[in-house]
């Protein structure tokens, strides 16, 4: 599904990505791991199109289709979904208004019906009970005065709302506290399916004790230097990435 | 000098032939603000009130005064924002229109209508409070109106009466046929007994577009307790200069509030003046401006503290596209009695292009020492966070543009409580707000 070959990278003109290989098919979980300034954030967010992350080198497809070519919504219509390390408040934009939008904007663009305010309220009722959404946050502007918990539970409900193809987690266990932590993994659990693929990128092992990955790499220095099952990430969890970074030799191509 | 005397020489000759019409006192009020405005002439930008704002293409231009309104002129009303409520008062080219006004069901006791027949037909009222707010010792302009204005509109609530239906006071221009642009002088004196409460809306607009020149003063007095919910709609046509001044004196324990909104106009000032002058007198400054073009729209805004336990809001936000200029003076006077006063002010611009401008100043004029005053202000393009974050789920560039520019400007609209005007200016300032992003999505 996601095929990414020597992808290069720059923030500000600095080099942050410095060649990365990733194969992703549909169904399966990847976990990227690794120390803080590794790269793991701008993988995510240059996947997703930010324009501040500069692609210098190498190439992404998705379903076949270029994703480096397509901009940040159109690869979100097409089917990729970042949730946000930092979701940002958007004052005057009431959330549930937001919601019926973009998912609007993704039906539209595959050719189905958009759906009416009733359709929609019916829908957001259904998927909200399981990240335990209530009314008021979706009655408030987007993300303005939410918990960092509830703004995280916010972005895993959008992508239960807009079912996208490949969803990618930025850091989303960061500052939450364990019960947060369950219900987003939750979320993320039912998620899982064969038509869709997930790469949770984090720093701790911890999240992956509720999302169990199929595989993890480890980025350091721009670079994936280390791909394995999960055990990999109960390993790093136990010897820290300093045994990584000193010794390991970069994989791939 | 000599020349700023010759430039002013159509003015003075205009003022010889102000009206001598109505009783003693309003006479001498004429006479003393025509010798004012003889002394003061037209502000300056080495004034620093006016600084940012150069009037010389109006204090150059000789317009005439409409004498008469146009013969048989069948005004359209429809095209005028909120033009079809219940109750309105219409003046044309500074004169009261009968015709053209309708007021329905009003509660007994309350007059509205034309202000040049109220000074002799409430002539126990109205002497008592037109020009006592209206500074025409030190302000050119208001000097002029007040020499000038021959019309206007009147409202008077008595104590403890509630009107329901809000009152729409329209302000039309439409041409006459004369070759030289025409002006209108037009006063709004509104008194709110105490116990009141009154919502009214006040339109300036030229539904046939072209050059003029509005210079409006209004007058509002809140009694003890009463609660005036206010509105004023600039909708002036493109080419137009409207300067107006807004004065409010609330007493105790009143309510005012006051929206403006600002979509027209080429040269526009807008200065509005409240007194919170007895303890608890509560006033909201909301005001919400659009320009695009060369157009200016200038807002001078003062709350002045008088008396203690006064709290007051104001937020002003703007939209500039083109080479538009905004100017926002947000004055705030807490004076040495006003303790426990609670102010706070919020303004905000937009600028939807590199060659847009504000200047924006806060002035805090504190005299009391157990107060609380906030004052923010924030300048500048749209949140390219928020726009990727919107872009990321989907909606493309326009859309999701469209949808922070729609959330800048409803949390203004938001607060009109009138709803079908809500409506129709939110219909209007979208019109306006896509024909201004076509152009910039066209360059």
């Amino acid at each position: 599904m996601l095929d990414i070959k020597n992808l290069q990278v720059n923030v500000e003109g600095k080099q942050i990505l410095k060649g990365i290989n990733l194969h992703v098919n549909a169904g399966e979980v990847h976990a990227i791991m690794g120390p803080n300034g590794s790269g793991k954030s701008t993988l995510a967010r240059a996947l997703s199109g930010h324009p501040q992350y500069e692609v210098t080198s190498g190439e992404v497809t998705f379903d076949g289709k270029d994703l480096l070519d397509l901009d940040p919504d159109e690869r979100a219509r097409e089917g990729v979904f970042m949730a946000f390390q930092y979701p940002v408040e958007i004052a005057g934009v009431n959330n549930a208004y937001f919601l019926k939008a973009a998912l609007n904007a993704k039906r539209k663009h595959q050719g189905l019906p958009e759906l009416d305010a009733m359709e929609f309220m019916q829908l957001i009722k259904d998927k909200s009970k399981l990240l335990d959404i209530d009314q008021s946050m979706l009655s408030r502007a987007v993300n303005e005065g939410f918990s960092g918990g509830e703004k995280k539970r916010n972005e895993i409900f959008q992508m239960a709302l807009l079912e996208p193809r490949l969803a990618i987690l930025d850091e989303t266990d960061s500052g939450l506290d364990i019960d947060a932590l369950k219900l987003v993994a939750t979320g993320v659990n039912a998620m899982r399916g064969p038509d869709r693929a997930i790469i949770v990128v984090t720093h701790y092992q911890r999240l992956l004790d509720y999302i169990v990955p199929d595989y993890v790499h480890v980025l350091s220095g721009g670079r994936i230097v280390k791909s394995g099952g999960k055990e990999l990430a109960l390993e790093l969890e136990k010897k820290g990435y300093g045994w990584i970074e000193t010794g390991a030799q970069p994989v791939g191509a | 000098m000599v020349q700023v005397v010759e430039k002013l020489q159509p003015w003075l000759a205009a003022l010889e032939r102000r009206p001598h019409t109505g009783p003693r006192w309003l006479q001498d009020l004429r006479d003393r603000g025509a010798t004012r405005f003889a002394a003061l002439g037209f502000p300056t930008v080495r004034d620093e009130e006016w600084r940012f704002t150069n009037v010389s293409p109006i204090a150059n231009t000789e317009f005439i005064a409409a004498t008469d309104a146009p013969a048989a002129v069948e005004q359209n009303l429809d095209a005028v924002i909120y033009g079809d409520a219940t109750s309105r008062i219409v003046v044309l080219n500074g004169r009261f229109q009968a015709q053209l006004s309708r007021v329905s069901a009003l509660p007994k006791g309350i007059r509205v209508g034309s202000l040049a027949a109220a000074v002799t037909e409430h002539a126990d009222v109205v002497p008592r409070y037109l020009g006592q707010l209206a500074d025409f010792g030190t302000k050119g302009f208001t000097a002029l109106n007040t020499a000038l204005a021959v019309d206007g509109l009147y409202v008077h609530i008595p104590d403890g009466v509630v009107v329901s239906d809000p009152l729409h006071l329209v302000f039309l221009t439409a041409p006459t046929g004369a070759t030289q642009p025409i002006m209108s002088n037009v006063r709004a004196l509104i008194v709110a007994g105490d116990r009141s409460q009154v919502r009214i809306v006040e339109t300036y607009v030229a539904p046939g577009g072209g050059t003029y020149f509005t210079n409006a003063v209004t007058e509002v007095f809140a009694g003890e307790g009463a609660v005036v919910d206010h509105y004023k709609v600039q909708q002036e046509s493109v080419d137009a200069f409207h300067v107006a001044s807004m004065h409010v004196h609330a007493g105790r324990n009143a309510n005012v509030s006051s929206h403006s909104f600002s979509l027209g106009g080429k040269i526009v000032r807008n200065d509005v003046t409240a007194l919170l002058d007895g303890e608890g007198a509560e006033c909201t400054l909301n005001g919400l401006y659009l320009a695009d073009g060369d157009r200016l729209v200038d807002n001078h805004t003062t709350i002045d503290h008088a008396k203690a336990h006064c709290p007051s809001h104001e937020i002003y936000k703007g939209i500039l596209g083109g080479k538009a200029r905004a100017v926002f003076n947000g004055k705030i006077v807490v004076r040495q009695d006003a303790q426990k006063t609670d102010a706070k002010q919020t303004n905000r611009a937009l600028l939807l292009s590199d060659n847009a401008s504000i200047n924006t100043k806060p002035q805090l004029e504190i005299f009391a020492d157990d107060v609380k005053c906030t004052h923010g202000a924030a300048i500048g393009q749209l949140d390219e966070d928020a726009l990727f974050y919107l872009r990321a789920r989907g909606l493309n560039y326009f859309e999701a543009r469209d949808m922070l520019i729609h959330a800048f400007a409803g949390d203004i609209l938001d607060r009109v409580k009138v709803e079908p005007l809500r409506v129709a200016l939110e219909s209007e300032l979208y019109a306006q707000l896509a024909k201004d992003l076509a152009e910039i999505d066209a360059v």
